[in-house]
């Protein structure tokens, strides 16, 4: 167990980081999340609040409609990335991350505008599981009789599963179909041991409880980025690649002024995957090695299971972020040669 | 429980040593390979190659981590355990056999006495846990 974000977390279960990870991917995975903190925003202003805080546009937002998107600085720069949930147009839930919940709560209640909006930190009413993977949409519709088949990527519904009123979101931070689903925390262990009996824990072809560790490689494979690796408050949107999420047409909000500059001069530096293409492991700190010259540093550096490759993912000056480029990593001293290819490393077969 | 042998000798860093006649085979732990996780890379020295004891003699790396292995005795490596550079989960497996790291010729055989034996470290790794 460690500690995460104020979080006792089990790195790992018995089956290890390896079989987790592939399970997910040929089967299914069970991650407990539930200490993802959650904010809900309540009032008639709640989209306007929302969308001068956040760089994506909530307003596009439909009721059952989930989007990606980053609480930003006025610099452009990362306080959080996070996920906005539209219930109502005068209701919406944000999910940010754990270690940075006091951090976003205090960011947006000292940053909100004189709107008729009420927020309020509702992360301990809520558990969060998240069951993802091939198998993960037959394994949940046991447990509920919601058309989880019809609920599309970034879309939930309310309603019960095991008869625990819940909300199931067909999102995920693995690169594979599934669901997250949030109910009340004091119900929490029920619902992860009826997903592992409908899952079939235990046989080879079972779903797998997952530790952070499989999350972690999961979401890289995947190309996705981990708040406090590939984002914070010294990287902006663009240069992270996040550029999708910068609606800069949507009206003011914070940040706004800086990235449309630096979308209009250029990124001097860009987040980009790489895959060492030598003998070893390349690890999160480790520095990029461009003729001779160290410029940049590993943000996530990992073996990727599936890919049975070693990946990672690194900030480098823009004139080399380009697929292929030849790069070399210090690994502990050691100069071990790499390439940056393109990312998404993983995508699933669809 | 680990797996602790009671004809090898260890160290504090989980290190185990097989002593045969002027050779020591080393390799780590049952104990240390749990607590690490899927070793999935292994960094071993060359052959010829000299080690001293207490220095680090090479790494093993799991998903997530990456700890240096301390060489038990000084000597020179006689020979390494290639099979790891494809098959690295053989320590997972079998960590006092097919998983073993180097063979180190000894400079000094007296350093073995220093040793744990396996009652002794069976104790370390109680307190440690603790």
């Amino acid at each position: 167990m460690v500690d995460f974000g104020g979080w006792d977390m089990p790195v790992q279960y018995r089956a290890g980081t390896i079989e987790e990870h592939l399970r997910t991917r040929k089967h299914a995975g069970l991650f407990d999340v539930s200490h993802m903190g959650e904010i809900d925003v309540r009032g008639a202003d709640a989209i306007a609040l929302v969308n001068h805080v956040t760089s994506n546009d909530a307003s596009k937002l439909i009721d059952g409609q989930a989007q990606y998107s980053a609480l930003t600085t006025p610099d452009g720069t990362v306080v959080d990335d996070l996920l906005v949930y539209r219930f109502a147009a005068d209701h919406l839930l944000l999910v940010v991350n754990a270690g940075t919940t006091e951090k976003d709560w205090d960011w947006i209640t000292s940053h909100r505008p004189d709107a008729q909006a009420e927020l309020k930190n509702v992360s301990t009413d809520y558990c969060q599981l998240a069951i993802q993977g091939p198998d993960a949409v037959h394994i949940l519709q046991k447990l509920t009789d919601l058309p989880l088949a019809e609920i599309k990527y970034y879309h939930f519904i309310e309603g019960e599963v095991d008869g625990i009123a819940s909300i199931v979101s067909r999102t995920g931070y693995t690169g594979e179909d599934g669901f997250e689903v949030y109910a009340d925390g004091a119900k929490a262990e029920q619902i992860w041991n009826k997903l592992l009996d409908a899952g079939n824990y235990g046989s080879e072809t079972g779903v797998l409880p997952c530790g952070l560790a499989a999350r972690n490689t999961l979401r890289l494979e995947a190309g996705m980025a981990l708040y406090g690796h590939e984002i914070d408050e010294s990287t902006t949107l663009l240069e992270a690649n996040l550029g999708w999420i910068c609606k800069l047409g949507k009206g003011d909000f914070i940040g706004r002024e800086a990235l449309a500059k630096q979308k209009e001069t250029g990124v001097e530096k860009r987040l980009v995957g790489f895959e060492v293409t030598e003998r070893g492991i390349a690890r999160d700190g480790q520095e990029i090695v461009i003729n001779g010259e160290r410029v940049g540093k590993i943000t996530s550096g990992s073996p990727a299971p599936y890919l049975k490759k070693n990946i990672g993912m690194a900030y480098v000056p823009t004139e080399f972020a380009s697929e292929g480029q030849e790069i070399q990593i210090d690994v502990r001293g050691k100069l071990i040669g790499g390439r940056i290819v393109k990312t998404p490393f993983y995508k699933r077969a669809k | 429980m680990a797996n602790i042998p009671d004809d090898l000798q260890y160290t504090k860093d989980h290190e185990w040593v097989r002593v045969e006649g002027d050779v020591a085979v080393v390799g780590i732990t049952d104990y240390a390979q749990d607590s690490l996780g899927d070793v999935v890379y292994v960094e071993l020295p060359k052959p010829g190659d000299d080690v001293t004891a207490n220095d680090p003699f090479g790494s093993v790396e799991s998903v997530k981590a990456v700890s240096e292995m301390f060489s038990p005795v000084s000597g020179t490596v006689a020979a390494v355990n290639e099979a790891l550079a494809d098959e690295s989960d053989k320590v997972n497996k079998d960590p006092y056999g097919e998983g073993w790291m180097i063979r180190v010729k000894l400079s000094n055989p007296g350093e073995v006495d220093s040793l744990l034996t396996a009652a002794e470290y069976e104790d370390f790794t109680k307190a440690e846990a603790e």
